[in-house]
């Protein structure tokens, strides 16, 4: 920042002019008109009253070019001169309010104008916003004109360029300039170098100035660097596509992880095959729904907390459910997997219908909060809040649940059950408890999941069944047991998947995913990263 | 020993009862319905409906209950065998179909077909299209069977993935240019072998074939499981690696049970498609293939008779429910799920043998929970 500031004070010294015009400048500048002694001076002062970049000067160089600014006799003040009805209306210059209703023609003298003086005044009005103190205004005008290609731009913004502190705004406007000299008869040279900056900025919109040149007119030595540039901008393109495609495939991995990594708990490391995970899920995302609901009832101003409220309530919801299940059915059928996987889709089926029930069988509406909705640009990337959000969520789960499993007490009693019951239980661990509190977390992170995807998704009764069968191919891809391979195998599937996308189409490219796994489990029946063992069969 | 007493030690006694029952049925329906008119056409097809799934339950029971695999996709192979004979009708429609295209189906006029797709050759003969609703399915199986066995993809694994070929043959078919009609599936059959698909003979017909095929199917059934190949399935379900250290090629006896299963499977859905009317990629959704589990767990696991009790039974349960609490439904359905697990886990089979109204053979040893000793 301080740079910046220095280039700017530099920039101010070294030019003479006072760049941050306040209103009393902008009016003594104004007022120094009715002292300009001949079209030299009063193109100085058009220079200066430009330089200020304040929109209030618009009107005051129009009323010039019109003839309209005009002296008061009676105490010399510059003011404008409205002509109404027979009679004419004198304006302060700046804030443009009445001074007097009904003044004589005689009242004033009109400052003259001449041709040089008009295109003077052209140029000022073409440089006013270029020359706004705000980088954004100037951004914006910068961008008006790139898409205009306005070729009377061209005068105005090299006075602006001169000029111009902010580098962001700079290169912006001298695409702007590229842009609009590519429209004129300008030198080769100049359309050359036009041309190597368009390509520089290598986006879409600077594709499509290059691919409209007029190529009947063009000299070979622009075609080709046009060429050259068109051909430099698409793999620009190319390469940004990839990266965005890329950003979706982990958006999407992200989603696939928190779908699944409740299950890698229940399944992975509890061996339970749990058909009822996507309705835990399901129960999260309705926690979140109730949660808004009550809070726009009572209390609006907390929506935008609404998401933070229902984290901790969604983690509740589920896992209580979860540890309900688990002392009521599934601790009877501990080592018949596939008894269990009967018994949980009961389940599945029973909490489905009991939330249809409750809430009807249709999508309810779960809001974004303001800091989830909205993007941002990085590069051509486009990244939505949401997206990113729910990102940080499934990063921030998954490392609370390694955290869990490695640091504390419950975590260390968690792995000695799953690694050997008999021997944890002989040491005086309470494996029926463990039991139920493992069951219990991974119900809750799917609650957890389910507040995030009722960001993205619909929240209807049959939420959880789209993302049951994606995470079980997840855990079984990533392989059972292991966290770190439920993180890699969501992230793989997600960018795959999306990666596929562009050249399959989404359903064939999720079709592939699918062939895909079912070959890769003949490969590595343990998925990327099984659990060694000695184990005939584990 | 006579010849008798050896066929009643290797067969059990429901291998006669199950398939007089059947041609019972067989005869019986068709003479109420048509003589009679006791039984409304609706009922017949809706009988026709159970039996078929009743095929695909026994098909499931083949593989689970006695080579121990437990499939969560075999609603794709009976899906399959459907959309083949579904093709079948298709072509009959012939230039009676809304746009009145000889030989184009009417979806494929409405989405711009210049031909037929290739793999709707050849069907609109009945011969070909009985071979490709076991060829189609059963080269599936085999396919996924070489891969998956081969590799010793076993147990829950081997679950999860049939539920995900089954999942993207479901993404599959709901595509429009796959050329099998999208979402909207094959509907508006008219004939069937030249005879009028809606007369209440061709119904009454469609119920008949459909319980002698099952009566067959069933002591196929039996008959492979009493062989010696069947007491090998056993062996592999109950302990399949000693199978293995003894010396049998598991994953040949495994492939043959798949392949025969899907087979079986296959026809049952070309039985059910003419007589519901309609064959639509929903059939392939793995929510089918886990409920047609729980039929068999119900009627009990490796029985073979228990899985199409069961099949029957909850389908019956399912039309009675769905027309009278539709909201109850899903809750009976789960209930039911949950209660036969817990309570009977050798299903309807189990409880009557524990009460000592039969004795069944062949429902599988409950393992002893199994803790390697490390």
């Amino acid at each position: 920042m301080t740079s910046i500031a220095r280039l700017v004070a530099i920039l101010v010294a070294l030019l003479g002019w006072v760049h941050s015009a306040g209103a009393d400048e902008l009016g003594d500048l104004i007022q120094s008109f009715a002292e300009a002694d001949g079209y030299d001076e009063m193109e100085v002062l058009i220079e200066r009253v430009a330089a200020t970049g304040d929109n209030r000067a618009a009107p005051v160089l129009d009323a010039l070019g019109e003839r309209d600014l005009v002296i008061r006799k009676s105490d010399n003040q510059i003011v404008i001169a409205v002509k109404d009805g027979r009679d004419f209306r004198l304006l302060e210059p700046l804030s443009l309010e009445v001074l007097i209703e009904d003044a004589g023609s005689r009242d004033f003298e009109s400052l003259r104008v001449n041709n040089r003086i008009r295109r003077a005044i052209r140029l000022a009005r073409g440089t006013l916003t270029l020359r706004n103190p705000d980088p954004n205004v100037r951004l914006r005008a910068a961008s008006a004109i790139f898409t205009s290609r306005d070729a009377d731009a061209i005068e105005p913004l090299e006075i602006a360029l001169a000029e111009e502190p902010d580098p962001r705004v700079r290169s912006a406007m001298q695409e702007a300039h590229a842009a609009a000299l590519l429209n004129t008869d300008a030198e080769e040279v100049l359309k050359v170098e036009a041309i190597e900056t368009l390509a520089q900025r290598g986006d879409r919109d600077a594709m499509s100035v290059l691919l409209g040149l007029n190529r009947a007119e063009a000299s070979p030595v622009i075609t080709e660097a046009a060429d050259k540039a068109i051909g430099a901008i698409q793999r620009n393109l190319q390469f940004w596509r990839i990266g965005q495609n890329l950003w979706y495939g982990l958006s999407l991995g992200s989603v696939l992880l928190l779908a699944a990594i409740g299950l890698a708990i229940t399944f992975g490391v509890m061996g339970v095959i749990n058909m009822a995970h996507g309705e835990m899920v399901m129960l999260g995302a309705y926690t979140t729904f109730v949660v808004q609901e009550v809070i726009r009832q009572n209390a609006p101003w907390l929506f935008d907390a609404s998401l933070m409220i229902a984290i901790p309530l969604a983690f509740l919801v589920a896992a209580l459910i979860g540890i309900l299940i688990e002392r009521c059915v599934i601790r009877y059928l501990y080592g018949r997997p596939l008894e269990t996987l009967l018994a949980t889709w009961g389940i599945s089926l029973i909490l489905q219908q009991l939330v249809r029930t409750l809430f009807g069988p249709s999508n309810r509406e779960v809001g974004n909060p303001s800091w989830m909705s909205g993007a941002f640009e990085v590069g051509q990337l486009a990244i939505t809040y949401s997206r990113l959000w729910t990102f940080v969520f499934a990063i921030t789960v998954f490392l609370g649940l390694i955290l869990i499993l490695r640091a504390t007490r419950f975590g260390l009693e968690m792995r000695a059950v799953t690694q050997n019951r008999r021997m944890a239980a002989s040491m005086g661990i309470a494996t029926t408890r463990v039991d139920a509190l493992t069951f219990g977390l991974g119900s809750g992170v799917a609650g957890l999941a389910g507040v995030a995807i009722s960001q993205l998704d619909n929240v209807s009764p049959n939420l959880g069944q789209g993302y049951i069968i994606d995470s079980f191919t997840v855990v079984v891809f990533g392989g059972v047991g292991n966290l770190w391979g439920t993180i890699t195998g969501a992230m793989t599937l997600g960018v795959v998947n999306k990666l596929l996308e562009p050249y399959a189409g989404a359903v064939l490219g999720k079709i592939l995913v699918l062939i895909g796994i079912i070959l890769f489990i003949q490969k590595r029946p343990r998925g990327l990263f099984a659990l060694r063992g000695r184990a005939l069969e584990a | 020993m006579t010849a008798l007493g050896k066929l009643q030690r290797r067969w059990p006694i429901s291998a006669v009862v199950i398939p007089a029952i059947l041609i019972a049925l067989a005869v019986i329906v068709p003479i109420l319905h048509l003589q009679t008119g006791q039984i409304p056409t609706h009922y017949v097809s809706l009988f026709g409906k159970y039996l078929s799934y009743a095929m695909l339950a026994l098909s499931i029971d083949l593989v689970w209950g006695f080579a121990g695999i437990l499939s969560l996709g075999h609603g794709a192979f009976f899906a399959l065998g459907g959309y083949a004979m579904g093709m079948y009708l298709m072509r009959q429609i012939g230039a009676r179909g809304v746009y009145g295209d000889p030989v184009l189906p009417d979806f494929m006029v409405f989405l711009n077909y210049d031909a037929l797709p290739w793999y709707w050759l050849g069907l609109d003969s009945f011969p070909f299209a009985a071979l490709m609703v076991m060829l189609v399915p059963g080269l599936l199986a085999f396919a996924f069977g070489w891969f998956a066995f081969r590799s010793r993809v076993t147990g829950v694994y081997l679950s999860i993935i049939s539920q995900a070929m089954t999942f993207a043959l479901l993404l599959a078919f709901f595509r429009n240019d796959m050329g099998f009609g999208g979402n909207n599936g094959l509907t508006d059959f008219k004939d069937i072998l030249g005879f009028d698909i809606q007369a209440k003979a061709t119904r009454s017909a469609l119920f008949a074939a459909t319980a002698v095929c099952l009566a067959l199917a069933y002591i196929l059934c039996v008959w492979l499981t009493t062989s010696r190949f069947g007491k090998v399935l056993i062996a592999i379900r109950d302990a399949e690696s000693r199978t293995r250290f003894c010396g049998y090629r598991v994953e040949h006896y495994k492939l043959f049970a798949w392949t025969v299963s899907a087979m079986l499977a296959g026809i049952g859905g070309a039985l059910y498609v003419p007589q519901v009317g309609i064959i639509n990629p929903s059939e392939f959704s793995p929510a089918n293939s886990i409920e047609a589990v729980v039929w068999v767990a119900l009627g009990g696991r490796g029985t073979l008779w228990g899985a199409i009790v069961g099949a029957a039974s909850v389908n019956a349960l399912k039309s009675w429910l769905t027309g009278a609490f539709p909201e109850v439904w899903l809750f009976a359905l789960g209930g039911l799920f949950i209660l036969v697990t817990l309570f009977l886990p050798k299903g309807v089979a189990g409880l009557l043998n524990r009460i000592g109204v039969i004795e069944t053979r062949a429902t599988p040893a409950r393992l002893p929970r199994e803790e390697p000793a490390e």
